[in-house]
């Protein structure tokens, strides 16, 4: 077989692996969750094939115009700060990942959710779901219009608090730039003591998942804004050569 | 110069607010070409129980080796019936269920050919990041010759092959087992 038809059989190049201690680990005991729900045997490297290099693709189908304004998914308003959450999604290399579906969650500005299993001793609003979705446009951008959510308690040690934050997922461009994470907003006293944030080693990494008080994106008199740029797997341009290990 | 990707976090207790919206078990619909199948299994934790508030999502290609996706460029026909994703929220039993067709062998790594494979992304409270794992098919003699299979080891290679039940041939299972005996292959992505 001839080097070309290697090319054209093969997929494009794979996707350069995570930065040292900018991922958290699967078994964080902190996270007491993580104990029974974390693989114990060895990880088997992938290479990344074209079944990893796709991954699904979403269209305008999956979103519709209220799905990024989760103030107005109800007949009346729903209690609490309103704000504007927007921000680039950008590869590793700086590229816009464009038409790219984001999908978020969140609890209500009281620190509830509205799901079956939160007992939460705080009020539901009805005229908030807190759900949404949007589509990265032509430069990678997104925006939503949002409450912010409430701090609440959880029960993985005594006194737990989360701290405030929005759940967003992400498709990228393909499986390999899949990501779900969740935004946390600045000067929040809780971050401290909240092992879901801790979990991620590298401080710089860590601090990439606050977002940041954003004054030209505030609607005046209407909302405060927060701006949040999500960075997704870059592609590895590099060919791969040996190194010492 | 580089960014740093954004870190993961768990998708928490309550990602069925997020995620219900796109979640479906019919990745093929009416129309799509290739045997039909039904996969069906459950998610287990480290004490053997259920994992009732997690998330599979399949990824596939078509009958014919293809991905729906503009980087695949191979010269075979796309089945506009079908985009290859699947959603399935677990239920009380840690289940999840999915139709869909027998996907055909794409190219890995050099051009060899790969066996027929759904990839596999699993989500949940207490994985801090998801797990990428493989369904590889029962009877499947060119699962002997698969690049990937063949980097798990031989001992664990039976965690990512689905099982034929109840004499039926288009009913398959496959389980996850998170943690201990029996623990299913998951891959470092």
């Amino acid at each position: 077989m001839n080097t070309v038809t290697e090319k054209t059989l093969s997929a494009p190049p794979g996707y350069r692996r995570p930065y040292f201690e900018s991922q958290p680990p699967y078994l964080y005991p902190p996270y007491r969750s993580t104990l029974k729900r974390s693989p114990s045997r060895p990880l088997v490297l992938l290479p990344h094939t074209l079944s990893e290099i796709t991954g699904p693709v979403f269209g305008y189908d999956a979103v519709r115009p209220t799905d990024s304004d989760l103030t107005r998914q109800h007949d009346g308003e729903p209690i609490g700060e309103r704000i504007v959450v927007s921000g680039r999604v950008l590869d590793e290399n700086s590229r816009p990942v464009v038409h790219a579906l984001v999908e978020l969650w969140q609890a209500n500005a009281a620190g509830r959710y509205r799901h079956a299993v939160d007992d939460h001793d705080a009020p539901l609003d009805p005229n908030f779901t807190g759900c949404g979705r949007a589509l990265t446009d032509s430069e990678g951008r997104y925006r939503f219009v949002t409450i912010k959510p409430g701090a609440y308690p959880w029960r993985n040690h005594y006194n737990a608090w989360r701290p405030a934050h929005l759940h967003l997922s992400l498709f990228g461009l393909g499986l390999m730039q899949r990501l779900v994470t969740q935004m946390y907003f600045p000067g929040d006293q809780l971050l401290a003591y909240d092992p879901m944030y801790n979990s991620v080693p590298d401080e710089k990494a860590r601090q990439g998942m606050i977002a940041s008080f954003d004054w030209e994106a505030t609607i005046p008199d209407i909302a405060l804004a927060f701006r949040y740029d999500i960075v997704l797997r870059g592609r590895d341009a590099t060919l791969m050569h040996s190194t010492r290990s | 110069m580089s960014l740093i990707t954004t870190s993961s976090q768990t998708v928490g207790p309550y990602v069925e607010i997020g995620f219900s919206a796109l979640a479906t078990g019919e990745i093929a619909p009416a129309g799509t070409q290739g045997e039909r199948i039904t996969l069906h299994g459950r998610v287990v934790d480290g004490d053997g129980k259920p994992v009732n508030d997690g998330v599979v999502e399949i990824w596939q290609a078509n009958a014919l080796g293809k991905y729906a996706h503009p980087e695949d460029a191979q010269d075979k026909p796309v089945d506009h019936a079908f985009r290859g994703f699947g959603r399935g929220l677990t239920d009380a039993a840690g289940g999840f269920r999915f139709a869909t067709i027998v996907p055909g062998r794409v190219p890995g790594p050099g051009g060899i050919l790969q066996a027929p494979h759904l990839v596999v992304t699993v989500f949940m409270r207490g994985l801090l990041k998801h797990l990428i794992t493989r369904v590889y098919f029962p009877d499947e003699p060119a699962n002997t010759e698969d690049p990937v299979l063949k980097l798990v080891p031989a001992e664990r290679r039976s965690t990512l092959i689905a099982k034929r039940v109840g004499g039926q041939k288009d009913e398959l299972e496959w389980n996850i087992v998170l943690q201990g005996e029996g623990e299913t292959v998951f891959f470092d992505y």
